[in-house]
């Protein structure tokens, strides 16, 4: 059984960062959750319908914590994440049509149909994926902060992950060279209290926390609930200061929950876990309920524009479908592209020498 | 016989394996509780108990680094990795500790473990989720390789696998798990580095190992009824051991080889067995030996495309044919 989270103090709704908030840009972060939450049922839809193959890893419940940090960025900001990571990347501004087709496997795909659900990617937007391999991206989150520091910009790489991910070597070594040499990485642990069918009690040993481990490498940590995202926007702010003002890296837990199985494949999510644990969080922690209902206590919302907002969504989501159904699937020559740069642009390094192998 | 697939094939070999030696312990991520990501060990946990099958958390450096250590103190560790590509991450682990400790000690230890868990491609999971690192690791002495085809086979070389007193990286293939084979009830053995002829003829010898082996079955098929060819269809089940006398045999009786792996051609198995053939078997040869390999690219996730990146029985059949005009 996971802990209880925490409920948020009332105190992170007048944060600076909170106070300076527009009603329109209140609205936008309930249009932003919700056209996560939209997207991935119809994505759901499609992958039941046989539309799409390989794993589908639903972010639903966790939507508070993309939207919340991700609507922190400024232009030298960067993100970077797991396999999860339909959330994230609408959160940044991809296109439900691109990452729709993307799982639909056609060549409008944000990766041409290459990555699948796992990879999308995204540069122009300071998204660089998408990552399958549990924290494969937390030293590459490092190393973003590192180019960063480098070229003399005050940014930030929000890495995140999964409260599975924190048990990797790679993610200590890449703790220890933050600290060491000063670098602005956010470690974001999504902490939705399971890996796959493993409770955090039956995966990680730790004393408060997860986060609080970044303790033995004087990281500054901290833990947050995560369903409202006035605690999310105040708790990322502090580190993106630490960041930008200091250089300085921060692990920052956030607590959330996942409603659906670790995948769409996941028979057993409802064994590891209770039915009634899941309606618990769904009835009382739902992050965008708890969004609705702060908007509509404090007057820049109606039902009204709720449902607006909300059918928009779901027409976007019904439309990015439309997109992906129409689209054409990638062309078989298309598999020896994209492997080598040279190669694609034909340059004389690209030229010289064999690349390929199959006769 | 009874029909199992080749998943309850492993299943049982590892059941059978942990009631007769006491030191065999299963670890892995999910392999107890949840009964196994692809439930290969399942129910294993409930008759076994916390002791002999034990979920880590994700850290296979440390999971796989720690079977190596324990088994220097007689220990047996049967290691699943969710997915064989996960291997990447304890890659130190397996190629320098369990590869070279015996050759490093000069014999004094040795390190009887298996890593288990699928190796392929063709599920849509992409190219971090997709590898076949049959030939990177049969590139280490030290290590042993094996990859079945069928739930027999599976079921023989695991518990061969488990007794071996040397380190064995056992690949199986998510596309075959619910696939069924007859499998006897009594016990059996089959020894690493024994091929299986799984189809006799006299025309061709298709060499092939792990899927493979069954798509070349279904080339001899098509060879035979669209054009007269008889295939010999050899699965070589073990990489390294490698049962070269058996692709010798069949190459003296047919004089012509295609060699078939889902893996990507350059240094694959086959190019291996390329090499043996020129030196061991050039005058026997009555056509160069040629290869189809999964086309030389990372995975690609389109479920329509990546079918074609894998051999397939039309990829094979020309292949076969052009050595006959
Ligand atoms: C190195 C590696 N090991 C195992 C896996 C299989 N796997 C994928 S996700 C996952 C659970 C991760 O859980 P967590 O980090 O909590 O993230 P969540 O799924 O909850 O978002 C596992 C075991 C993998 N992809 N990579
Ligand atoms: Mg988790």
């Amino acid at each position: 059984m996971p802990m209880e989270t925490p409920e948020s103090t009332p105190d992170h709704a007048s944060a600076p960062v909170n106070r300076s908030l527009s009603p329109e840009q209140k609205r936008r972060f309930l249009s932003d959750m919700l056209r996560i939450r939209r997207f991935e049922q119809a994505a759901l839809k499609q992958y039941s319908g046989g539309k799409m193959g390989g794993f589908l890893h639903l972010y639903i419940g966790q939507e508070s914590v993309a939207i919340g940090t991700v609507s922190l960025m400024g232009p030298n900001d960067h993100v970077i994440t797991a396999y999860r990571d339909h959330g994230h990347a609408l959160a940044v501004g991809m296109g439900m049509n691109e990452c729709m087709a993307e799982l639909f496997g056609k060549a409008t795909g944000c990766s041409k149909g290459k990555g699948g659900s796992m990879h999308y990617f995204a540069p122009d937007k300071n998204y660089w994926g998408g990552h399958g391999i549990v924290a494969g991206q937390t030293p590459l989150g490092l190393g973003l902060a590192y180019g960063l520091k480098y070229k003399g910009l005050k940014g930030a790489a929000l890495c995140f992950m999964g409260d599975g991910a924190v048990n990797q070597g790679c993610f200590y070594e890449s703790l220890n060279l933050a600290s060491l040499w000063s670098l602005p990485v956010i470690y974001i642990i999504e902490n939705n209290h399971y890996s796959m069918g493993t409770s955090l009690n039956r995966s990680s040993a730790f004393k408060s926390c997860l986060a609080e481990r970044a303790e033995g490498f004087a990281i500054d940590w901290d833990l947050c609930n995560g369903e409202d995202i006035y605690t999310v926007r105040a708790k990322t702010q502090e580190a993106i200061e630490r960041a930008h003002q200091n250089s300085r890296p921060t692990v920052l837990e956030i607590e959330t929950y996942r409603y659906y199985g670790h995948s769409v494949a996941d028979a057993k999510h409802k064994v590891y876990r209770s039915e009634e644990e899941i309606e618990r969080y769904k009835q009382n922690h739902d992050p965008i309920q708890r969004w609705k209902k702060q908007l509509l206590g404090e007057g820049v919302l109606t039902e009204a524009q709720y449902d607006e907002i909300d059918i928009a969504a779901q027409q976007e989501a019904e439309a990015s479908v439309q997109f992906a159904e129409s689209s054409p699937l990638p062309s078989e020559a298309s598999i020896l592209e994209d492997v080598y740069y040279e190669v694609d642009h034909g340059t004389a390094a690209g030229t010289t020498g064999r690349h390929f192998f199959n006769n | 016989m009874p029909l199992i697939t080749y998943r309850e094939a492993l299943r049982h070999a590892l059941s059978e394996e942990i009631q007769r030696d006491e030191n065999v312990v299963i670890l892995g991520e999910e392999v107890a509780e949840y009964d196994g990501a692809y439930k290969v060990t399942e129910g294993l946990w409930k008759k076994f108990g916390d002791k002999r099958v034990v979920d880590t958390p994700i850290s296979e450096a440390a999971f796989i680094g720690m079977g190596i250590g324990a088994s220097m103190l007689g220990l047996r560790p049967v290691m699943e990795l969710m997915f064989w590509s996960f291997a990447t991450v304890a890659w130190d682990q397996i190629v320098n500790n369990a590869g070279f400790v015996r050759y490093m000690s000069g014999g004094l230890i040795n390190c009887p473990i298996v890593i288990r868990g699928p190796a392929n491609g063709g599920t849509n999971v992409g190219a971090t989720h997709s590898h076949t690192p049959e030939n990177m690791l049969a590139n280490i002495p030290g290590l042993k390789v094996v990859c079945p085809a069928t739930a027999y086979d599976a079921k023989g070389l695991m518990k061969t696998a488990i007794r071996d007193n040397d380190p064995v990286m056992f690949m199986e293939n998510t596309l075959l798990y619910g696939e069924k084979w007859e499998v006897p009830d009594e016990e059996y053995l089959i020894p690493l580095g024994v091929a299986d002829l799984k189809r006799e003829g006299s025309d061709v010898s298709l060499i092939a190992h792990g899927r493979a082996a069954l798509t070349c079955l279904k080339a001899a098929e098509i060879l035979a009824a669209e054009h007269g060819i008889q295939a010999d269809v050899l699965d070589l089940r073990s990489i390294r051991p490698l049962d070269e006398e058996a692709i010798l045999r069949t190459v003296r009786k047919t004089h012509r080889a295609v060699l078939v792996e889902e893996n990507k051609p350059f240094c694959g198995v086959d190019a291996q067995i390329s090499s043996i053939l020129m030196e061991k078997a050039f005058d026997e040869l009555d056509a160069p030996v040629l290869r189809v390999s999964a086309i030389d690219a990372p995975a690609f996730y389109s479920p329509k495309i990546e079918v074609k990146q894998l051999p397939r029985p039309e990829d094979i059949v020309p292949k076969v044919l052009s050595l006959f005009s």
